[in-house]
């Protein structure tokens, strides 16, 4: 049974919309972190709040890869074996974390701790291989630094994303996704360091865009 | 030689870049009262004449965008910022967002105004939950400081932003798909016409740009069109992020003016790996034709990229060195094309479940030759016959691969398997590894 | 397909495969090559349908767009819109259109099972045809080894309807139809990619009245229906036109069928009419013609008073006609009643029956609640008016400035009226406005304004109605005869605007037993009986010197005369006593009856009661016309030739034979005949008698109800599948009541209780709806009659 507090909760994100059915999103994001998966019963009270078809609703939840009709654990557990990543030695932390926790692709800890799925690009290439906790960053990873976080996750250890914050339940991350912000945005650094190479090269050589000023002058006189 | 630019990625080295005290210290929100006090007109010919081209991929460019929306429409405008990041490969405008999405913010703002949109969607991939943190933190506070909402520094202009989480889709990148997503349904993409700066969000005129595009925009209204465009080549003008992957000593974000080579670019990296050549790469993501050493001194520009047969995409160049299979590489975008067809027509999801049989045969060693004829000849009735170019994009790898490398496909035919050991390709390889 | 030619200043000239040809403006280029006579292949597209460009089968080379550019890819014609000058070429002159569309095909099959020889649609299937014409000889994929992509065996999207995924091609037909034509997105692409499927929500089902259509408009035979699926191979079959014949709506459809039995019917096409769609009641309730108690041959009860011992006993013909007429003529004063499933021509046969044979006006087809009001209105609004003849047409819906329903609840009394609406809606944003108890769930998919309107106080609200002009359309239903000046009111309403005003009655048989003169007070051809001149000019054709003045009783009159003996005789045919305005009431008529004749399909109540029994041809059996609520006449012939399967026209030829008082035809052609050369009355028309709206009140609360499109009508027996897509009967309350009441209420009036779930709608505080007949015996036999009061009480008494 979803809560009022829920209920209220979904129809005020339909109202952040100039037409409510634009918050399905969100609100399929939220009825994951009530009801760990998408549920028939979520699907129903979104219909009935945007007056759309359940059928609809289900179309929309059985489209985008972040619904998930079964539970997911406390943590779901990315690896991404796009080819960058893959040859990087995404398919080997995979496989190295499929050995580990004894479940398949898509697949629960018997505990319900760790979901293990592997993903699409994530957009950290310059970070392959990349691993996703709950949809925040770990970066450079080895099958060994896998094993050691999904080891600590489950000994309810504190894990920090490598360029953010300490690593909330998936649940809780449904819901900053849903649009219900955690106040854990300032923590972490505001790049890792491969996004600071080009940069920091640049600042060691000296080298900027060109000066405003100087550009307006050469752009006139290019003009007449 | 050329040198490095850093402009949007100028502030990410900051203190607290992602606050809106980082930002404002080294003046952001100045190029908003600047464009405040220009008629909304000025300010998209501003753009016009700078050049800029969608850093999405496709390179429109901006300005005309913008000059399509249908003033004398009394629908509501709708700016949607495109931030789906997710073509394999790209990795801008995430590192973007997370340290610094008031450059985002302000882009908006100065987008919105220029369209005269007061209402305005930033569409973030949902699998980043902490550049979603960071984007939803900087709209509250640029609310909170008066850069949103109404009559925004006395000018007069209304501007409300929502951050929009997708959940999983890279199709959504399509803008078409992406207005599907934000209006709650599957991301399948919509016929055209009417595009949709006629008919787009909610059948109202709608403008939907990238989001470094977006973020280009206050720089251009701050320093003038002419800064923009002193930089880049003829019809490729300004700077963009480059981002390298994969076999060079230092990947990350380059941010350079277009024109830029790949070779200047590895130089910059640090060169390939240690004792390995570079083999192939990708000049804008895995949906553009791959390219190989001989190609190290194109000029990545539109034009450039295009005249060596592939695409500049969003300069996603991921680099793979000697160690990697081509083939093995090919057939794993092609799993990744499977996967996100959205299933709409015929050729894309037929036909991307069919190219993946075949390459894994191919991959496996099984098959013969003809079978290399035969995903050619897949390949073209599946390009330019979908509805939309992700089944262009899921070809292009196969097409190219097969251009360069047909004697290694033909290697794991008369092998019996693959040539490679896939243990060579990995970050850690030649390093002792503890089981 | 449906394209009608324009104005020529709207054509647009374009060259295909060479061949100039001038097409309307926005005509897509699949349809303008229809045109020259190139059949671009295709599956997703559909005419009446919102293009999609999904299957992509209909590739084409568009070398010039008309701008001078070519288009450098092949283009989906079934999106494109011709453009001045443009060029294309199709499979027929393009290598790059026929290699693209043979690319496309070859994908299409590869994950399509080889089960043809036993699919449904095997023998009728595009996809199986277009492959055969179009495709490879062998599977590349196959030869590779390819795996297909496997589904478990079918699912049940609906009791009716079964979903074969692997058969499925994704065109979206279905789901576009579903969404587009009757509003009802049950059905939705579900999953994504290769994985991509029709599905439906769990535990919602695609319970839409119009399902079937998706089962016709599948390209493949992904979608097929429980009850045919697997029964007949298309080659095997035989197709009839025929007309639908459970409502007014006169939809085409097509009856196929195998040595002598009906297999399945679908939708015909006609664009006038219903398009290419019907309702699943057309589609799948026919049933009815073949269960158990159909009626085979004519009975005659030994009566006690000759030494009989009381029963019914099998007759022939000859001694049936003799017995009928011997015993009618003897009873005295004769009545007749017949009920809504005839045909135009075997109705016009009652009506010179009661006329020429009985000499009584005391005939009418109304076995449902009527007013005389009611049959002022009819002599004075409807009778004579059609297309063409100041009638309003289905086409006169799609251009209306705005639809006023009253008394008429189009998504369950007529289907094809309620389709049409929603395409004037979606196309138009035509004004649906609505005189109802609440807002349905088919007037919301009307977008309709809806005027809540208790039972009883429709008149006042018909007559408060403003934004009513010229170019509106008034539909009134049959329902409102019951308020009275409801009627009236409708046709001031109409004259003070210029509004066209229509009359939707819901049986098939009902408008045509207007023409025929199935009415106290009308003779065929909208001959007022109180009209001398009308009535000579009808005795003219007749060839009889003098015909009946009197006034005629009409069906409450008829039953009121026979209960007190001033008749004897009854002769009944189609007509369920709990149907009629008082059910009691008419089962003591025929009770009191001293000789009743029924002609019936099947046995009932009333042939139980019956003196004489005569088996009457049910549709598929002969030929007929039904009149549509437009007053179109829809002829059809006869699907099945069954010599001892007689029309109602043939058994009271007999018996008015044997009266020898003939009717002078025989046979369905005779009437025909006869009808055509009596004609339409071309004097002074009957004027209305306008009656005064009467207050309505009381205590408890007012009943409304009418009957859903699916429920259990006894043409409706028989098909279990489409049975299980009924709605449940449920009781509809305000949320007040509801409250107060829910969730299970009894409802106690005047001749009953029934306990139903409650629930909660926009209705008045003293308002309840129920279903009129999907419970028990109906509301009127079992209930109160509609706009009484009836008490609620709360929960369920037992």
């Amino acid at each position: 049974m979803i809560d009022q507090k829920t209920q209220d909760e979904l129809r005020e994100i339909a109202a952040r919309y100039p037409e409510a059915r634009s918050g399905l999103l969100p609100m399929l994001h939220l009825v994951q972190s009530v009801e760990g998966r998408i549920t028939p019963e979520g699907i129903e009270l979104c219909a009935d709040i945007l007056g759309i078809s359940a059928a609809d609703v289900s179309g929309v939840a059985t489209f985008y890869t972040m619904y998930k009709r079964r539970p997911v654990g406390d943590y779901h557990v990315g690896v991404c074996t796009n080819t960058l990543c893959a040859v990087m030695g995404g398919d080997a932390i995979f496989e190295r974390l499929k050995d580990h926790l004894a479940v398949g692709n898509d697949e629960t800890t018997e505990d319900g701790r760790i979901s293990l799925e592997h993903v699409e690009c994530n957009a950290a290439c310059d970070y392959a291989p990349v691993v996703m906790v709950n949809w925040e960053f770990m970066d450079n990873q080895t099958p060994e630094s896998a094993v050691q976080v999904v080891d600590d996750l489950r000994a309810g250890k504190e894990v920090h994303s490598t360029r953010g914050p300490r690593i909330c339940t998936w649940r809780e991350a449904e819901r900053v996704l849903a649009g219900f912000p955690d106040g854990r945005a300032d923590d972490g650094p505001a790049a890792g360091p491969a996004s600071l190479v080009g940069l920091g090269i640049a600042r060691e050589r000296g080298w900027t865009a060109p000066d405003a000023h100087l550009a307006v002058t050469s752009g006139q006189e290019e003009g007449q | 030689m050329t040198t490095l630019t850093p402009v949007l990625t100028d502030n990410w080295g900051d203190e607290r870049a992602w606050t809106l005290a980082a930002y404002e210290a080294r003046g952001g929100y100045q190029a908003l009262d600047k464009a405040f006090a220009m008629a909304p007109d000025a300010v998209i010919e501003s753009v016009k004449e700078s050049g800029l081209r969608g850093r999405g991929g496709a390179g429109f460019p901006t300005g005309m965008k913008w000059g399509f929306i249908p003033q004398d429409n009394p629908k509501p405008k709708y700016l949607v910022v495109n931030a789906d990041e997710s073509e394999p490969g790209t990795c801008k405008d995430i590192p973007l967002m997370m340290a610094s999405p008031h450059t985002l913010v302000e882009g908006v703002i100065i987008s919105s105004y220029a369209i005269r949109a007061n209402k305005a969607f930033i569409y973030i991939r949902g699998e980043v939950l902490h550049v979603i943190r960071r984007v939803q933190r900087a709209v509250e506070e640029a609310y909170a400081a008066g850069h949103l909402g109404t009559d925004i520094h006395g000018s007069g202009f209304d501007l409300d932003v929502v951050v929009h989480a997708g959940a999983g889709a890279y199709i959504c990148g399509e803008e078409t798909a992406l207005l599907e997503g934000l209006e709650g349904r599957r991301g399948q993409p919509r016929l055209r016409p009417p595009f949709p700066a006629v008919a787009g969000l909610y059948a109202s005129p709608t403008v939907i740009n990238n989001v470094e595009s977006i973020a280009s925009v206050p720089s251009i209204i701050a320093n003038g069109h002419h800064w923009f465009s002193s930089m880049g080549t003829e019809k490729s003008k300004g700077f963009g992020i480059f981002s390298l992957s994969g076999h060079v000593q230092t990947p990350g974000q380059y941010e350079a003016p277009l024109g830029i080579t790949l070779r200047e670019l590895i130089e910059l990296a640090g060169g390939i790996r240690e004792g390995h050549e570079l083999k192939f790469w990708t000049p804008g993501g895995s949906s553009t034709p791959l390219l190989t050493a001989e190609h190290l001194d194109v000029p990545l520009d539109f034009e450039g990229v295009g005249a060596a047969g592939s695409m500049l995409g969003t300069r996603a160049l991921q680099i793979f060195d000697d160690t990697t299979c081509v083939v093995r590489a090919t057939l794993r975008w092609t799993e990744f094309y499977k996967h996100e067809s959205c299933g709409k027509c015929t050729p894309c999801r037929e036909g991307t479940w069919w190219l993946v049989q075949v390459l894994s045969a191919l991959e496996k060693g099984q098959g013969s030759e003809a079978d290399l004829d035969l995903l050619l000849d897949q390949c073209d009735n599946i390009l330019g016959r979908s509805f939309c170019a992700l089944a262009d994009g899921a070809v292009s790898p196969i097409t190219s691969s097969i251009k360069y490398f047909r004697d290694e496909y033909i290697a794991h035919l008369t092998g019996g398997g693959c040539p490679f050991d896939p243990s060579r390709t990995t970050a850690w390889a030649g390093q002792e590894v503890t089981a | 397909m449906t394209t009608t030619p324009e104005k020529a200043t709207d054509l647009v000239s374009l060259t295909i495969d060479g061949i100039q040809v001038s097409v309307p403006k926005d005509t897509l280029v699949i349809r303008a090559a229809e045109q020259v006579g190139v059949q671009i292949p295709r599956f997703c597209d559909h005419p009446l349908l919102a293009p999609v460009g999904a299957c992509r089968q209909c590739l084409v080379d568009v070398p010039d767009a008309g701008n001078g550019r070519g288009f450098p890819k092949p283009q989906a014609s079934c999106t494109l819109p011709v453009a001045e000058g443009m060029v294309v070429n199709t499979q027929a002159t393009s290598p790059v259109a026929d290699k693209a569309q043979q690319g496309i095909m070859e994908f299409l099959l590869i994950n399509h099972p080889l089960d043809c020889p036993v699919c449904d649609k095997g023998g009728e299937c595009p996809l199986q045809n277009q492959a055969m014409t179009n495709g490879r000889g062998d599977s590349r994929f196959s030869a590779g080894g390819g795996v297909k992509r496997t589904f478990p065996k079918p699912i049940s999207i609906s009791p009716q309807v079964l979903l074969d995924r692997e058969r499925c091609i994704v065109c979206q037909r279905c789901t576009r139809f579903a969404a587009e034509i009757p509003g009802d997105p049950f059905i939705a692409l579900v999953e994504r990619g290769a994985q991509q499927q029709i599905g439906i929500a769990e535990d919602a089902p695609f319970l839409s009245y119009f399902s079937g259509n998706v089962i016709q408009i599948c390209p493949v035979g992904a979608l097929t229906s429980a009850e045919y699926r697997f029964r007949s191979r298309p080659f095997d079959l035989v197709s009839t036109p025929g007309v639908g014949e459970h409502d007014s709506c006169g939809a085409a459809i097509r009856i196929d069928h195998r040595r002598g039995k009906v297999m399945r019917r679908l939708s015909g096409e006609d664009p006038e009419v219903n398009e290419e769609w019907i309702t699943d009641k057309d589609r799948f309730a026919f049933h009815y013609a073949t269960q158990a108690d159909r009626l085979t041959y004519p009975q005659v009860r030994d009566r006690v008073e000759d030494g009989g011992d009381g029963s019914l006993r099998p007759a022939s013909w000859p001694e049936a006609f003799a017995v009928a007429a011997r015993g009618l003529a003897a009873a005295g004063g004769v009545g007749v009643l017949t009920g809504g499933r005839l045909t135009a021509e075997d109705a016009y046969a009652y009506s010179k029956f009661a006329r020429v044979s009985l000499g009584t006006n005391d005939i009418d087809f109304r076995s449902r609640p009527l007013s005389a009001e009611e049959a002022s209105f009819l002599a004075a609004e409807v009778a004579l008016r059609s297309p063409g003849n100041g009638g309003v047409s289905y086409a006169d819906l799609e251009t209306a400035s705005s639809v006023v329903l009253a008394g008429l609840e189009p998504e369950d009394e007529a289907g094809t009226i309620f389709l049409r609406l929603r395409k004037a809606v979606r196309a138009r944003g035509t004004r649906v406005v609505a005189v109802a108890p609440y807002a349905t769930r088919g007037l919301s998919k009307l977008s309709a304004q809806v005027v809540r309107t208790a039972p009883g106080a429709e008149a006042a609200a018909i007559a408060g109605l403003d934004g009513v002009d010229a170019g509106s359309v008034i539909l009134v239903g049959e329902r409102l005869a019951t308020v009275p000046g409801a009627l009236s009111a409708a046709a001031a309403l109409a004259r003070r605007t210029g509004a066209r005003l229509a009359w939707v009655p819901r049986r098939a048989g009902d408008r045509g037993a207007v023409e025929a003169g199935c009415l106290p007070n009308l003779l065929p051809g909208g001959r007022p009986v109180a009209d001398a001149q009308a009535r000579v000019d009808a005795g003219t054709t007749w060839g009889v010197d003098h015909l009946p003045d009197a006034a005629g009783r009409d069906a409450d009159e008829i039953v009121a005369a026979l209960v007190s003996g001033e008749l004897g005789g009854l002769v009944i045919g189609g007509v369920d006593p709990d149907d009629t305005a008082d059910p009691a009431a008419t089962r003591a008529a025929i009770e009191a009856a001293s000789f009743v004749v029924a002609l019936e399909l099947r046995e009932t109540d009333v042939t139980r009661a019956a003196d004489v029994v005569f088996p009457v041809a049910p549709v598929v059996d002969k030929a007929g016309t039904f009149v549509t609520w437009e007053g179109r006449p829809r002829p059809f012939e006869a699907v099945f030739a069954s010599p001892g399967s007689l029309p109602d026209v043939r058994v009271l030829a007999g018996i008015a034979e044997e009266l020898d008082r003939p009717l002078g035809f025989r046979t369905i052609l005779e009437a025909r005949a006869e009808m055509q050369e009596m004609g339409p009355w071309d004097g002074e028309r009957a004027g209305h008698t306008a009656v005064d709206a009467v207050p309505a009140g009381g205590d408890g609360f007012a009943l409304a109800t009418w009957k859903l499109l699916v429920d259990n009508g006894s043409m409706q027996h028989g098909d279990k599948a489409y049975l299980a897509t009924g709605r449940v009967a449920v009781a509809r309350l305000s949320p007040a009541a509801y409250d107060a009441h829910g969730p299970i209420v009894t409802l106690t009036g005047d001749r009953g209780s029934v306990t139903l779930p409650a629930e909660p709608a926009d209705l008045d505080d003293d308002v309840v709806w129920v279903p009129a007949n999907s419970f028990g015996n109906g509301v009127l036999a079992g209930l109160a009659s509609p706009g009484s009061r009836v008490t609620i009480a709360k929960g369920d008494p037992a």
